[in-house]
């Protein structure tokens, strides 16, 4: 091993230095290295920082973090599979086939597009590649439906980092989450494949379809018609009862929260989200300002519109549903707490995670154009971020001069 | 043609093009470029407004009085506007219909009172002429690059012919929103900076 290692520094690595022969290519050298080994460089000059935890650890945790999300993703879309095709022998092996078979192509493709961006622009700007993009690129397919055409997918991912990030420095310097950009992108551009009744669940017909492993599809159908809670609530007519209308749907309050229910590939489950949620708040690495004044937002909104007297059967249901009903948690666990585009003061945090909660619910109950508001909440707020890290950060400055001043009077 | 004349004409094509060097007229550079039909014939009228316009004020600059020079100004521009306005509505009237309210706009469109300000003031007619004529092209040259992109993008077509994009084609609907034709402008003008090395002070 020290003999590799040896030869990696002393023979490989030069070529990639200031002067070598691949001088242009150092930021692929510099990932791959570092992402196989420790650097052997040290600090030469103060000041020394012990930390185990550097940025490419800190973005593969929140990797960690999903990969429940990620998981139960691939179950849930093999198994909505199954039960609307009518696979009769589908048992968890094959959902778990079946679900890889729609959701491992999404993420390659995010993964392939979306790096072949960061290496270009990390060439041309000499700059290294960045470890957030492993995040960016595991996060954007989770909040896809899992029947997404792949080429939607790609220029999804590449119109996320060029437009989202590259243009504006790259990573650090993004006004936005570049995986909620992406997706915002392919909302207003293809919504017909990205929202709807039709897109929650698969019924493509490939080659498999007959293959032992994936079970026997019973009968060939077109088109499956799964309208999610947000959207059925959405369509209750004045009047009607929107609970009453989520249950007939199939839906309940445990459903929703396991998660077997149709949506978007990581963001259906309640209960894995709240694992990622866990590991975030335990490990350090998400702030948990932002996700409880998310929540706490959620439920304050939601409360407030149960209890004003509005003719709107959606303003009538409980808040609790809201919380695990669409992409709400997911956004505001995984994506709120992007540290690049959220606030940075930790006044201004719990102020930037309550008011997404509360966007969130207020865009859903009173914008009937959009049944999920999570997405443009989330990006609503991270342009304004920086607003409320100023009038917070100009609090503390007048409080402390009037502080001064009164002890100088004193 | 003598090379300071055809500075005149030619410069704001590229180096100091009134829609990605100067950034003005972008109101309607959004509005208008959806379909490449109108954004050539919203060229055309504003090309002929800013022509007339800087040529006219230029014949006046001796005798316009510093303190109203902008009413007046507006007075010769607006003439001109109504005049484009009800010819497109005679021989055009779809067209005329499409752009909508946007011919009557040109009025406040910054390119006309900007090249009447700053150059047909303190420069000859002939002069006036060659800048209103050249920034009112370097202007529908960045409309008609915004628009193709947008047809082709959003319909599959340009100038309303049929591309061969396929059965399969799917139009983007972000790039006919005006965020989108918004994002088109950003990606041009970077383009162009990029090539030419342009920083703004």
């Amino acid at each position: 091993m020290k003999a590799l290692f040896d030869f990696m520094d002393k023979k490989i690595g030069p070529l990639f230095e200031k002067g070598g022969k691949f001088e242009r290519l150092y930021p692929l050298w510099e990932a791959g290295d570092t992402f196989n080994r420790t650097p052997g460089d040290v600090t030469p000059s103060a000041p020394h920082v012990r930390d185990s935890i550097d940025q490419k650890r800190l973005m593969i945790f929140v990797v960690y973090a999903l990969l429940p999300c990620i998981l139960f993703g691939i179950w849930n879309a093999g198994n909505q599979f199954n039960i609307a095709n009518g696979v009769e022998d589908a048992t968890l092996m094959t959902d778990l086939i079946r679900g890889a078979a729609m959701v491992v192509p999404i993420i390659f493709v995010s993964y392939l597009v979306g790096g072949l961006w960061e290496v270009l622009f990390a060439i041309t700007r000499r700059h290294e590649i960045n470890e957030g993009f492993l995040v960016t690129g595991m996060l954007f397919p989770l909040v896809l439906p899992p029947t997404l055409p792949l080429w939607q997918v790609a220029i999804g991912i590449s119109f996320g980092i060029v437009i989202g990030k590259e243009i504006f420095g790259g990573v650090g310097y993004n006004i936005l989450n570049p995986a909620l950009t992406a997706r915002a992108f392919l909302f207003f551009a293809y919504p017909a494949q990205i929202s709807g009744d039709k897109v929650w669940v698969g019924t493509a017909h490939t080659a498999f379809d007959n293959n032992p492993l994936f079970g026997t599809v019973a009968e060939n159908i077109d088109g499956v018609t799964m309208a999610t809670p947000l959207a059925i609530a959405a369509a209750v007519e004045k009047g009607g009862d929107a609970i009453a209308a989520i249950g007939d749907a199939g839906y309940t309050l445990l459903n929703m929260t396991v998660g077997n229910i149709p949506g978007c590939i990581g963001s259906t489950s309640a209960i894995a989200i709240l694992l990622g949620m866990g590991f975030l708040i335990l490990t350090g690495i998400g702030s948990w300002r932002i996700m409880v004044s998310g929540i706490v937002g959620c439920i304050a909104m939601g409360a407030l519109f149960n209890v004003l007297p509005l003719d709107n059967p959606f303003a009538a249901l409980p808040f609790v549903y809201h919380l695990v009903m669409g992409g709400f948690l997911f956004g505001i666990v995984f994506m709120a707490t992007d540290p690049v585009s959220a606030s940075a003061t930790n006044l201004g945090k719990l102020i930037y995670g309550f008011l997404i909660g509360a966007l969130t619910v207020l865009i859903r109950v009173a914008n009937p154009a959009y049944p999920e508001g999570a997405m443009l909440a989330i990006l609503f707020m991270n342009v304004m971020a920086p607003l409320v890290d100023h009038f917070v950060v100009q609090g503390h400055i007048k409080k402390r001069t009037a502080y001064a001043r009164a002890l100088n009077n004193a | 043609m003598a090379s300071a004349a055809k500075k005149l004409l030619m410069d704001p094509f590229s180096d100091n093009n009134p829609i990605t060097i100067q950034v003005l007229g972008i109101c309607s550079a959004l509005a208008v470029t959806v379909k490449v039909e109108t954004a050539i014939v919203m060229t055309l009228a504003l090309t002929a407004v800013v022509t007339l316009s800087n040529f006219v004020i230029s014949l006046l600059r001796n005798v316009i009085p510093s303190g109203i020079r902008m009413i007046v100004e507006m007075a010769v521009i607006a003439s001109l506007v109504i005049i484009a306005d009800q010819l497109l509505r005679a021989y055009l009237f779809d067209i005329s219909k499409q752009l909508s309210v946007f011919v009557g706009l040109i009025i406040t469109n910054c390119i006309v009172m900007g090249r009447a300000e700053a150059f047909a003031l303190q420069n000859p007619p002939k002069e006036s002429l060659l800048d209103g004529l050249g920034n009112g092209l370097g202007y529908g040259i960045v409309l008609v690059a915004v628009a193709s992109i947008r047809e082709i993008l959003g319909f599959g077509t340009w100038l309303n012919f049929q591309l061969p994009v396929g059965e399969n084609f799917m139009g983007n609907g972000l790039v006919l929103l005006a965020p989108g034709a918004f994002i088109i402008l950003g990606l041009l003008i970077w383009g162009q900076r990029t090539i030419s090395k342009y920083v703004e002070d």
